[in-house]
């Protein structure tokens, strides 16, 4: 972790109301890293995801992507800078065709993009014979693909992922992590990965931050982490 | 049977207005969950532009146009200046202020031209069976659903407006600018509501022409399903074709009370309206 962040967060402050949930965390991703974020409900792991991409204003401190000041970017700017968020529950458009919400992710780029939505589609095979159907025929595991699919439309940079494993089978989730390590071998995607599933998220990730009460509590690379048995104890809880 | 054919055409061309009022009530609904109690006060404040356009130019075709972008404009600036700031706050606060433009509009308009009544012309001539002025009201409001359709459908725009309208997070991640996206929906419908009321406001035009026409127009959204553009068609349709057909067979007394009735049948069959799909809402 030499090299300058590609995504750095300096004393990252954000409220809901008086409630301070985020108290001056500062996160450093590298370029191709794959990044988790663990923590128990709470935490602030998804308002820190939020206040990144300019879905939840920042109180103070500073967000950077390859040395470009982001932090009071209004969140569909965000996607425009190469950061692509998917949302907790994936925020998959159920109204939309599943094209329609493949074509949706990279409109900003261009009009019509048949080369990225083949890509996308390749990787996803359960989408290819949904194409036409409505997102809201799919299963909880292809809608979690369906939003990974419409985000990477968009070619970012830094992927930021909410909880995709919550409410999905072990295999799906597993399916998965896999695929984000795959992407990042061959395109050399950067991961933020926010999991409450601590166990499987530092297996497939190089470094991991624990959250707790807004704070980082605990930092370093997975397998520390993983084998360090203070701080499974303490905030991972197992 | 000639009675018939005669009165279903009548209530075609009379549901036509109705149909499109109902569709700029919808799409706006569709947006932003709210109904747009001053989508008549729009049309209204067209219809006048359109009045004074004609009387300066003598041509209705130039009004008619200034009817279509005061109507545009209207509902744009609306969206942007009065209910965005406001129904940030809580949904309720936005159908109020509508209600609020609707009486100020209405005031407005009578303090400017009047309130009595000002002789209005067809664009067309109204005589005769299913009159020229009638296939301009059916045809109009057929080529503007059909384009809406296409927008909504086929386009860049369109795929980002309707993104915008069910879920605006996510359209927002995806680089959708999603306020934007609502005052193009608002001038939109407020395009159609201007249509609707050149093709409803005529013989006469007075502040409050379009009090009857706006109760039957939210009746036919309402029947047709509150998020549904093809249910306002169809409501709208139906209501004119039940007015029709209860004045001339029963009385043209009774002919409000149909909108009542089959506001009464439908609903109790399918509670959410017509086309509209059963939905778990967040209240």
């Amino acid at each position: 972790m030499s090299e300058t962040p590609l995504l750095k967060v300096e004393d990252l402050t954000a409220h809901h109301g008086a409630v301070c949930a985020l108290d001056r965390v500062s996160i450093d991703v590298p370029e191709r890293g794959l990044c988790a974020v663990l923590g128990a409900n709470g935490a602030g792991k998804s308002t820190l995801l939020r206040t990144l991409t300019g879905l939840h204003p920042a109180t103070s401190g500073r967000v950077t992507l390859d040395g470009e000041d982001i932090t009071r970017l209004p969140a569909e700017r965000a996607v425009t800078k190469g950061l692509a968020h998917v949302p907790e529950g994936g925020g998959v458009i159920v109204e939309l065709t599943v094209e329609e919400n493949l074509r949706l992710g990279g409109l900003w780029r261009s009009r019509h993009d048949p080369e990225t939505l083949a890509e996308v589609l390749d990787l996803f095979p359960p989408l290819v014979e949904r194409r036409g159907k409505p997102a809201a025929t799919l299963s909880g595991g292809e809608r979690q693909m369906l939003a990974i699919g419409r985000a990477l439309m968009a070619r970012p940079r830094v992927l930021l992922l909410d909880e995709p494993s919550l409410g999905l089978a072990p295999m799906v989730t597993e399916q998965i992590f896999t695929l984000l390590g795959d992407l990042r071998e061959r395109t050399g995607l950067t991961v933020v990965l926010v999991e409450q599933n601590a166990a499987g998220a530092l297996g497939v990730t190089d470094h991991g931050f624990v959250l707790n009460q807004g704070r980082v509590a605990a930092e370093g690379p997975s397998d520390e982490l993983l084998s360090d048995d203070r701080t499974r104890h303490a905030y991972l809880g197992f | 049977m000639d009675h018939f054919i005669n009165l279903t055409l009548n209530g075609l061309a009379l549901g036509a207005a109705y149909s499109a009022l109902a569709l700029s009530l919808v799409l706006i609904y569709q947006a932003t969950r709210l109904v747009n109690f001053a989508q008549p006060a729009f049309a209204l404040l067209s219809v006048y532009a359109a009045f004074a356009v004609t009387q300066i130019t003598g041509s209705y075709w130039l009004g008619f146009g200034a009817a279509l972008i005061t109507g545009m404009t209207a509902g744009a600036a609306a969206e942007r200046f009065v209910v965005r700031p406001i129904a940030r706050v809580s949904p309720l606060n936005g159908v109020i202020v509508t209600l609020g433009m609707l009486l100020v509009v209405q005031g407005a308009v009578g303090m400017i031209w009047g309130n009595e009544q000002h002789a209005f012309g067809y664009a067309f001539s109204y005589v005769g069976r299913f009159s020229p002025a009638d296939i301009f009201a059916v045809s109009a409001v057929a080529g503007v659903a059909l384009l809406l359709f296409l927008l909504y459908r086929f386009t860049a725009i369109g795929l980002r407006m309707r993104a915008a309208a069910h879920h605006p997070e996510a359209a927002r991640l995806s680089g959708v600018r999603v306020g934007l996206m609502l005052t193009a929906g608002w001038a939109i419908a407020s395009f159609i509501g201007a249509l609707a009321g050149m093709l409803a406001a005529p013989p006469f035009l007075y502040p409050n022409v379009f009090d009857i026409v706006f109760v039957f127009g939210i009746t036919a959204a309402v029947v047709g399903g509150l998020d549904n553009p093809f249910g306002a068609i169809l409501g709208g349709m139906l209501i004119g074709l039940g007015g029709s057909w209860v004045s001339g067979y029963v009385g043209p007394e009774l002919a409000t009370l149909s909108a009542l009735v089959i506001v009464v049948v439908v609903l109790s069959v399918r509670p959410d309206g017509i086309l509209s799909r059963p939905t778990a809402r967040k209240v």
